[in-house]
């Protein structure tokens, strides 16, 4: 007993003991399954027959595979649209609270409900409004003068920016919830002495906050771009990844050959590219973060 | 410096408007979902719409919850969803409390690699699990909903954080008095954690009620769906009939923006100080 306690430490046994639930939930359901998700990429598995091993075969299909690489497209048009807008208007959003303008609170929660709001439920009510006959929107088109409204969720052409403006509407406030919170960070005294100088608001803007600021900008390009990679339930709900395949993503088509077709080895292994993209941006983001982001310590 | 002064509070008053018709972009669709439940059906086709109907029918909530299963499933989402909530906030906190103030070997190993579990994409884990699951004969039962979710990775990087603003002084007082471990957990370290604690279990709420493609891979039967799951089977079941799939949405928000606008301070701490770590 000493010598394990010398070895491992003086408070072996109690970390044993608090560690315990974490750690067998922890392999059982998260490290586990990561190491069988890689296996199960180079066979074909039906659930019904034992898995066969086949190789590198998925991958190679996975390349030779037209819907993939439409897939593939949709998803980086999704990820370069959202993450921008939903940046962009947060941050605009939580300048102009920072700002002390009254019903800051009031704003918050606004911002925030989509977030907080199921993605389905969000998902249906959207589909409502963009219904091409008896939907809001159009209603609203038509009311200021546009004759052509748009099919939305109908036409190949106008699916995708549907489903793009559904997704910033639900993540626009939690980027602006991180920003304000970054920007209520930023030491005062920095703004005192730039008062002083008698510098303009935009020079304040530029000089001060954006550089400050870089860390959480970093922090939810980040996360944006993550989460963006990941949307699934927007699509499952609003076009089912039509028409045509015009609003198939990367989730999607892992949901739709792994439970409609049951291709447990096709679908793990377009999981594995996922896996292999949000690895890819991450370390590549930590990599270059020294060249933009201003640490202040 | 007068001119300053209005030049400020004019540009402020543009924001401010700004902000109303964005306040009403995040809002608006709440309302007319709110609206459109209460219309008779025949409403919903006419032109131009009506924010209001002229004859506003509860019948829709009445339908979701007499012959429609949503009584159902509003009890599955509370059971499911308070396990997972109360687990986690246990099995977190137990899991922080070793990484703050015990002192063993591996701990900064084994912290990073809980830390690594937030980079894998819960659609990788997916079907491993959903093959062991199924294998496990946890299909349509409480405990498959449940277990796969009790802990989380981003509950142990937040609790920890909290537990490390807590002053040593008082664990080693309290080890001088010779408390035990688990005494100290439970009536030092809980105690004051409650803030951080508070906002985990806000958290793990209202993202597990949201949950989607996990209860619905893993249940078949109507009598365990959650509601979310629920509610995208109303999509299929009945994909025109507006009202009532509003009138399902509103019964499926409803309780999370309850909790949230409760705890919405907290939440968003916690939110924050959670990410802000994270770097």
């Amino acid at each position: 007993m000493k010598k394990i306690r010398r070895i491992f430490g003086k408070d072996i046994g109690a970390a044993l003991f608090f560690l315990m639930p974490a750690l067998i939930l922890f392999t059982v359901f998260t490290a586990i399954p990561v190491v069988a998700a890689f296996f199960i990429s180079f066979t074909h598995w039906d659930l019904f027959r034992p898995p066969t091993w086949v190789g590198l075969d998925n991958y190679t299909r996975l390349l030779h595979d037209p819907i993939f690489g439409k897939v593939m497209k949709n998803t980086a048009i999704f990820v370069l649209a959202t993450v921008p807008l939903q940046m962009g208007l947060g941050l605009l959003a939580a300048l102009a609270l920072n700002r002390g303008i009254r019903g800051q609170t009031f704003f918050r929660v606004a911002y925030f409900l989509p977030a907080v709001t199921s993605t389905i439920a969000a998902a249906l009510v959207w589909s409502w409004l963009f219904n091409s006959n008896y939907g809001l929107i159009n209603a609203g088109l038509s009311m200021i003068g546009v004759d052509n409204v748009p099919k939305w969720l109908a036409s190949t052409k106008w699916a995708m920016p549907a489903v793009i403006i559904v997704s910033v509407w639900q993540n626009v406030g939690y980027a602006m919830v991180l920003f304000l919170a970054g920007l209520q960070n930023i030491r005062a005294d920095l703004y005192d002495a730039a008062a002083l100088d008698n510098a303009s608001g935009w020079s304040r803007l530029w000089h001060i906050t954006l550089p400050m600021l870089s860390p959480t900008t970093f922090f939810v390009l980040v996360i944006s771009i993550i989460g963006s990679f990941q949307v699934f339930e927007l699509v499952f709900i609003m076009t089912e990844a039509g028409p045509a395949n015009a609003t198939n993503t990367l989730v999607y088509y892992i949901y739709q050959n792994g439970f409609q077709f049951y291709q447990m080895g096709y679908a793990s292994a377009a999981a594995m590219i996922l896996f292999a993209i949000v690895l890819l941006i991450t370390m590549v983001q930590y990599t270059t973060q020294n060249r933009w982001v201003h640490y202040d310590t | 410096m007068i001119r300053r002064k209005t030049k400020k509070s004019i540009v402020d008053w543009v924001l401010f408007v700004l902000l109303l018709v964005g306040a009403l972009a995040t809002c608006g669709p709440f309302a007319w979902t709110l609206a459109t439940s209460f219309k008779p059906d025949a409403e919903v086709f006419t032109y131009p719409p009506q924010l209001i109907s002229s004859n506003p029918q509860p019948g829709n909530y009445v339908d979701l919850f007499l012959t429609l299963p949503m009584a159902r499933a509003i009890f599955n989402s509370l059971v499911v969803v308070t396990s997972i909530t109360i687990l986690q906030v246990i099995v977190c906190s137990m899991a922080a409390y070793a990484f703050s103030f015990l002192r063993f070997r591996g701990r900064e190993a084994l912290f990073v690699v809980f830390l690594m579990a937030l980079m894998v994409p819960p659609q990788v884990t997916l079907i491993p699990n959903f093959i062991m699951v199924r294998n496990f004969g946890w299909i349509d039962t409480y405990r498959g909903l449940i277990l796969p979710f009790a802990f989380s990775s981003f509950g142990v990087f937040l609790l920890r954080q909290y537990f490390l603003t807590i002053a040593s002084e008082l664990i080693e007082a309290a080890k001088l008095d010779g408390c035990k471990h688990w005494k100290i957990y439970l009536f030092v370290v809980l105690p004051l954690a409650r803030p951080a604690l508070g906002a985990l279990a806000i958290f793990a709420f209202v993202s597990q009620w949201n949950n989607f493609l996990w209860p619905l891979i893993t249940t078949t039967s109507p009598e365990m769906q959650t509601v979310v799951v629920a509610l995208s089977s109303l999509r299929g079941q009945f994909s025109t009939d507006w009202p009532l799939l509003m009138a399902g949405s509103i019964v499926a928000v409803g309780p999370v923006l309850i909790v949230f606008i409760l705890g919405n301070r907290s939440f968003i701490s916690g939110l924050t100080a959670g990410s802000f770590g994270g770097r």
